[in-house]
């Protein structure tokens, strides 16, 4: 990526998540800060971005990612996960700690912070909670954190151990650091692979409870009560488990949640509607109507803070397999926002700037990251896009290492059109840009 | 046929079977993947197809020539002797030539993918693959890799077809007097229950789907750890009594129980075969206060633990029948999807 240190960016509308506040104003960009904003800004021998029509925010932040580096490099690496990030308009991810080896020691964290470097997207490990990522005992947290990962998390092996959980809980928070929960009571969950209900029981399949789901995001949210720590519940998927969160909330449980597009786009009839094709395959997987409804209403009442995209890459032969050999996971950072505009922003649930805080500020203040300005001086880390462009997924937008998504086909609405962060402009259609 | 994608998007399917130029007195369907997608006309004309076979089985030369020159592939993943030798029967009783493909666990453990298996066995230049698999869909994914035609000898437990055929024909060739349309194959007002484990019964599947398109009543029956969540979903009654569902029944189907389902740690189903003969296993008393009762089971029967010995043996079971309606079924099946020209 060639750097882009000036650039002048006209005709857009300045978009502040918090305040909802709208303003139609240039940037001028030098050496990759916000030089000036105003409106008729013109510079010589600079390169012109001509937002007209569209919007600008603080750049997006996807909390929930799996670059697969160190270790399955044949799935997607950090550059090429940065790649698939810019193309849907973020600028920042915190990546999990699933790697071979996982991101259980600071050396670990530290080769993804420097792998990263130079790139246009941030990329924050997340270290896991316990070493070896074996739910055994408590990983060095405090050596990860200082090596730079924002949080922690035992990812798809959840903390069984309600002991664990709570020393974990008691020690992260003298770090000021979240954990991360993939909320399951793997007791409750029989070697399921998709969820466990009417369509499951008419396929046939093996099925992952909604129970176990539950039964965890309720015991993590009293422990989180009792220890005072920061327990975030990851890709919430069921109804009831919108409204454990909702009441652990209510009475001042420090819990956060986030959702994912899938869960909401799609329901277990696409498992059956698709002849078990494994692109319906994921964990949690997908759930019922009733389930993506409680998740819209759980996004429109603020109960779900953030929208992340548990973006799982695998390689077209891995999940070219009978169903239940498949692993689990699909793409996410691509259409993230396409699915956010069709499902939450055209239907008239959020309003863009509440989906855009919950891709900008919520998610940041979650794992205690400053949250870019934009502000003259401060540095340019910007999203520009649109909530009404009208278009169809296709193979041609994955920008991924893998190619694992059931959306080529599906239409969508709102486009990621740019980034820019640290001296970069990412565009997602490169021709656009005037010279 | 697309071959080289086989993970169609989910967006952009088209689950409904292609219904353009059908013809009368043929299938709809290229595969017989399951029967929850087979309506009753098709699953009428496969019975009606079975008994005109049934006839060949009965002559001194149980052999026609209807697919000389075709090639099936039994593909099987799990171990299976009486249904691969079932169809394989079919098979030559057809004239069909004939492959077995038998490997035990799944394809991954085997180090090559189910789809370079079945890609490389169709390169051989093979028509029909009979396809039993461990995992609920595999001959759906089958289907997305190779060309030639697709049958489900059972996939997980998702459905088992041509055994639910079968269970049909012997049903329809009862002689019920309160039941006078079975042998026209209209099942209206006749009560099956099944018993046992169908939470894990592809049997059961399958059953529920072509019971239900024939007309018939269907009650599921057993401990609540061996009924799937939802199972009223499926259009039919659900209770863990047995008198229940004996009460009123016409054929009682019994599953048969997966031995390493007992016990199994904490999360087994049921804590002994004795305590599950008790409760839920067919018995002479049963007989003797039903009169009317028919028992089946889809075998091998563990004696004294769904069906007392006794039972087994009873005139009024009719398990052997079964067994011989499952070589017409599956020649009928094989006919009509590979296109067969005359019974002559």
């Amino acid at each position: 990526m060639p750097p882009t240190p000036d650039l002048l960016i006209t005709g857009g509308t300045l978009l502040d998540p918090r305040s909802g506040d709208t303003r139609r104003a240039g940037l001028l960009i030098r050496d990759g800060r916000i030089a000036e904003i105003g409106d008729d800004l013109s510079a010589d021998n600079v390169e012109t971005f001509d937002a007209s029509g569209k919007l600008i925010s603080p750049g997006w932040f996807d909390m929930h990612v799996h670059f697969r580096e160190p270790g399955q490099e044949h799935k997607e690496t950090i550059e090429t996960g940065a790649r698939a990030a810019a193309f849907g308009g973020f600028t920042g991810v915190a990546c999990m700690p699933n790697t071979e080896p996982p991101i259980a020691t600071r050396d670990v964290v530290e080769f993804i912070v420097k792998r990263a470097q130079g790139l246009p997207v941030d990329v924050h490990p997340v270290g896991t909670v316990s070493k070896g990522r074996k739910g055994n005992e408590m990983a060095e947290l405090g050596d990860m954190a200082a090596g730079g990962a924002v949080a922690f998390s035992d990812d798809g092996s959840p903390v069984q151990h309600g002991g664990l959980m709570r020393r974990a809980l008691e020690y992260a928070r003298t770090l000021d650091k979240p954990i991360l929960g993939h909320e399951e009571d793997l007791t409750l969950n029989d070697h399921g692979h998709m969820h466990e209900g009417a369509v499951a029981t008419r396929l046939g399949v093996p099925g992952i409870p909604a129970l176990a789901e539950e039964a965890m995001i309720a015991r993590d949210a009293l422990l989180a009560e009792f220890t005072g720590g920061h327990v975030h519940v990851q890709h919430i998927s069921t109804a009831k488990a919108v409204e454990i969160v909702r009441q652990a909330k209510a009475q001042g449980i420090p819990i956060t949640t986030e959702a994912c597009p899938h869960h909401w786009a799609l329901t277990d009839e696409a498992v059956d509607a698709s002849g078990f094709d494994t692109h319906t395959k994921m964990h949690p997987p997908l759930r019922t109507a009733a389930d993506a409804e409680a998740i819209k209403e759980g996004l429109r009442d603020g109960t779900i803070d953030a929208i992340a995209t548990d973006h799982a890459p695998h390689a077209s032969f891995e999940k070219e397999v009978e169903f239940i050999a498949a692993p689990f996971g699909i793409l996410g950072l691509e259409m993230c926002w396409g699915l956010t505009g069709r499902d939450l922003i055209q239907t008239g649930i959020l309003t863009v700037a509440e989906a855009i805080f919950k891709l900008t500020v919520a998610p940041r203040e979650i794992l205690r990251l400053p949250v870019p300005e934009l502000a003259e001086g401060a540095e340019a880390n910007l999203t520009i896009f649109d909530a009404e462009t009208e278009w169809t997924f296709e193979a041609k937008h994955i920008h991924s290492k893998s190619k694992n998504t059931p959306f080529v086909g599906a239409p969508m609405v709102g486009r990621a059109w740019a980034i820019y962060n640290h001296a970069q402009l990412v565009q997602a259609e490169p021709e656009a840009v005037e010279a | 046929m697309q071959t080289d994608s086989p993970n169609k998007p989910v967006e952009a399917l088209n689950p409904e079977p292609s219904t353009q130029n059908h013809q009368p007195g043929t299938l709809k369907h290229r595969h017989l993947l399951g029967l929850a997608d087979y309506d009753a006309d098709e699953i009428r004309l496969i019975l009606q197809t079975a008994r005109e076979m049934k006839a060949i089985l009965e002559r001194p030369i149980k052999r026609v020539p209807s697919l000389r020159g075709v090639t099936v592939v039994n593909l099987f993943f799990e171990a299976s002797t009486r249904t691969r030798i079932s169809f394989e029967l079919a098979e030559k009783r057809l004239s069909a030539e004939v492959v077995n493909f038998s490997a035990s666990g799944s394809s991954v453990s085997k180090g090559e993918t189910l789809k370079d298996t079945a890609r490389n066995i169709e390169a051989m230049k093979t028509d029909v693959v009979i396809i039993r698999h461990s995992s609920p869909g595999a001959p759906h994914f089958l289907t997305r890799c190779i060309r030639g035609v697709v049958i489900n000898a059972g996939d997980g437990a998702h459905e088992h077809p041509t055994q639910a055929l079968l269970d049909l024909l012997t049903m329809a060739e009862l002689e019920l007097p309160k039941q006078p349309g079975l042998a026209d194959f209209d099942f209206a007002g006749l009560n099956v229950s099944i018993l046992g484990d169908v939470a894990h019964s592809r049997v059961a599947r399958s059953n529920i789907y072509g019971l239900k398109a024939l007309g018939a009543e269907v009650t599921l029956c057993g401990p609540r750890t061996m009924l799937p969540v939802e199972a009223e979903t499926l259009g039919v009654r659900v209770t863990d009594r047995l008198d229940d569902a004996l009460d009123g029944c016409d054929v009682a189907m019994a599953l048969r129980i997966q031995l390493e389902r007992q016990g199994a740690g904490p999360t087994g189903l049921f804590p002994s075969l004795r305590e599950y003969h008790d409760r839920f296993g067919i018995r002479l008393e049963h007989l003797d206060r039903y009169p009317d009762l028919r028992i089946m089971h889809p075998g091998p029967v563990n004696r004294g633990v769904e069906l007392a010995s006794e039972v087994v043996d009873h005139e009024r079971a009719v398990i052997l029948d079964q067994v011989t309606n499952g070589v017409a079924v599956r020649m009928a099946v094989l006919y009509l999807l590979s296109g067969g020209s005359t019974l002559e």
